[in-house]
């Protein structure tokens, strides 16, 4: 996990490669729009983000617009860990 | 792989087997879950066992707790797969609750699920809606200070005898997870009788006619009450399911063995005979490869592996077909005394028939452990 803090878009973005069956996904690509997110994604993407960042994504943090694409993801990861800090 | 196990889990195997094994027959009988059985459990913590210990907790702890939790599950399949399925949809709507309230709701109710005065249950499924819960039918209308329900739900476990509901309703954003509590104006119970198996899930049918909900009931945000909050349930449930199957398979393989090693036939035991050992092998084997998926699901889910959710799918979807093979298979070994009446083996085999139905038909698991499956290969 040595990209955790470095270069949390990567790790996203390898996620989202890994689960989109290889698809090249742009930082500000709309996942949705393009039709990448399923029912199961949801969920998984979530277990992603608490495994691989150890953090707990709560009620407050559903916003679709959080998990919108790369950059979105990775602003909620940095503002969570920010509060974790604080 | 090193499984450990926590020192003191054999107290569930004591509860189960001292006060519930010897209600099973009655609870069954009577489809419901006697008053004593249920503060016995209290008594015991078993109504928060499984839910996330506080921040500090670490992974040590928390895996303990996970297989410990297991350990009660499968005790409690051993016992009465009825009592299982009552702390299982507590899990469930619990874990629901645990995960996705605000800070408010859970200091309001998650002591008192804690503690096993709130018992929990959620209700997704409708008369139309089964496998699909996203296509939830019943509705959630905003108005002043709350929301308005009316609708259907079906085929709900403790409906007819939980506090609290975990419900998906369909609002404008999409299906949303409510807090129903058990007294809300405007829902009514209707128990459901003669079920094949599992009698004591005390199961009910909810008619909701307007009924009213204040704000702070929902659950999560709009929209994500199947994505994230039912399907937090489902995880919890299928890894719960799948430990009581194999408790459930365990106690009618014991049953069968004993009975191999007493029953003369042809001048010996039948446990002698080639074809019974085969079916003994089989039973073995398969409650084996069954717990141990089980306690690597629980492993993963303690340790917050990225395959978790997988992982207890494949033990639910194993399990369920496992404990149908060797319920089978014991009560073949019985002879008519496995068909006859008021026999643990026929409660087993009945018991044993729901299993591959609820959380994920065995059909929806394995196009979802086949869709995962197929995710992880790339072929560029
Ligand atoms: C004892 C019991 C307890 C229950 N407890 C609860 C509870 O507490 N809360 C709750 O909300 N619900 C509960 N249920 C309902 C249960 O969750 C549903 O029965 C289950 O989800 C299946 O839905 P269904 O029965 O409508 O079957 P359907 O969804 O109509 O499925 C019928 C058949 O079609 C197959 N099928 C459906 N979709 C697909 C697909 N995509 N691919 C392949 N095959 C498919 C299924 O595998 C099945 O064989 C309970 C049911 C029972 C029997």
């Amino acid at each position: 996990m040595t990209d955790t803090k470095t270069n949390p878009q990567g790790a996203i973005a390898a996620f989202m490669t890994r689960s989109f069956d290889g698809a090249k996904i742009e930082p500000d690509q709309d996942i949705f729009e393009a039709g990448y997110g399923n029912s199961m994604f949801a969920m998984q993407l979530v277990a992603f983000v608490e495994s691989h960042f150890g953090l707990d994504i709560e009620a407050e943090d559903l916003e679709i617009d959080n998990f919108r694409s790369i950059n979105r993801v990775a602003a909620l990861v940095a503002r969570k860990q920010a509060m974790a800090a604080a | 792989m090193t499984v450990q196990t926590t020192p003191d889990h054999t107290r569930w195997d004591s509860l189960a087997q001292e006060v519930i094994a010897p209600l099973a027959a009655q609870i069954d009988q009577d489809a419901r879950v006697p008053q004593q059985v249920i503060m016995a459990l209290r008594q015991a913590g078993a109504f928060a066992s499984g839910f996330p210990g506080g921040p500090a907790t670490d992974q040590a702890e928390a895996l303990s707790a996970s297989l410990d939790h297991g350990q009660m599950h499968q005790a409690l399949g051993a016992a009465s797969a009825s009592v299982q399925g009552v702390l299982n949809v507590h899990h469930m709507g619990g874990s629901a609750l645990a995960k996705w309230s605000s800070k408010a709701q859970r200091s309001q109710w998650m002591p008192r699920v804690l503690s096993g005065e709130i018992c929990c249950a959620i209700a997704m499924t409708e008369p139309e809606v089964g496998s699909d819960i996203s296509a939830v039918q019943t509705q959630a209308r905003p108005v002043s200070g709350g929301y308005e329900l009316t609708g259907q739900k079906a085929w709900i476990t403790c409906g007819d005898f939980a506090d609290l509901f975990v419900l998906i309703a369909k609002t404008e954003a999409g299906p949303t997870a409510f807090l129903l509590p058990k007294q809300t104006k405007g829902l009514r119970i209707a128990p459901i009788e003669g079920l094949l198996g599992c009698r004591g899930y005390m199961m009910a049918n909810l008619h909701l006619e307007a009924a009213y909900l204040p704000e702070d009931h929902l659950l999560g945000r709009p929209g994500f009450g199947a994505s994230h909050v039912a399907v937090t349930g489902l995880e919890a449930g299928r890894l719960n399911l799948a430990w009581g199957c194999v408790g459930l398979a365990d106690a009618a393989c014991t049953l069968a063995l004993r009975r191999a090693k007493t029953r003369q036939q042809f001048g010996k035991p039948i446990g002698d005979f080639q074809l019974v050992q085969q079916m003994l092998a089989r039973m073995a084997t398969d409650i084996h490869a069954a717990r141990l998926m089980c306690q690597s699901a629980a492993t993963a889910r303690a340790l917050r592996q990225m395959d978790a959710a997988k992982q207890a799918t494949m033990a639910k979807y194993f399990a369920s077909q496992m404990v149908g093979r060797v319920t089978r298979d014991a009560q073949q070994i019985f002879g008519a005394e496995g068909i006859g009446p008021n026999t643990p083996m026929a409660l087993f085999h009945r018991d044993s028939r729901i299993m591959e139905v609820i959380e994920g038909t065995t059909q929806v698991l394995e196009s979802m452990i086949a869709r995962l499956s197929l995710s992880e290969v790339h072929l560029s």
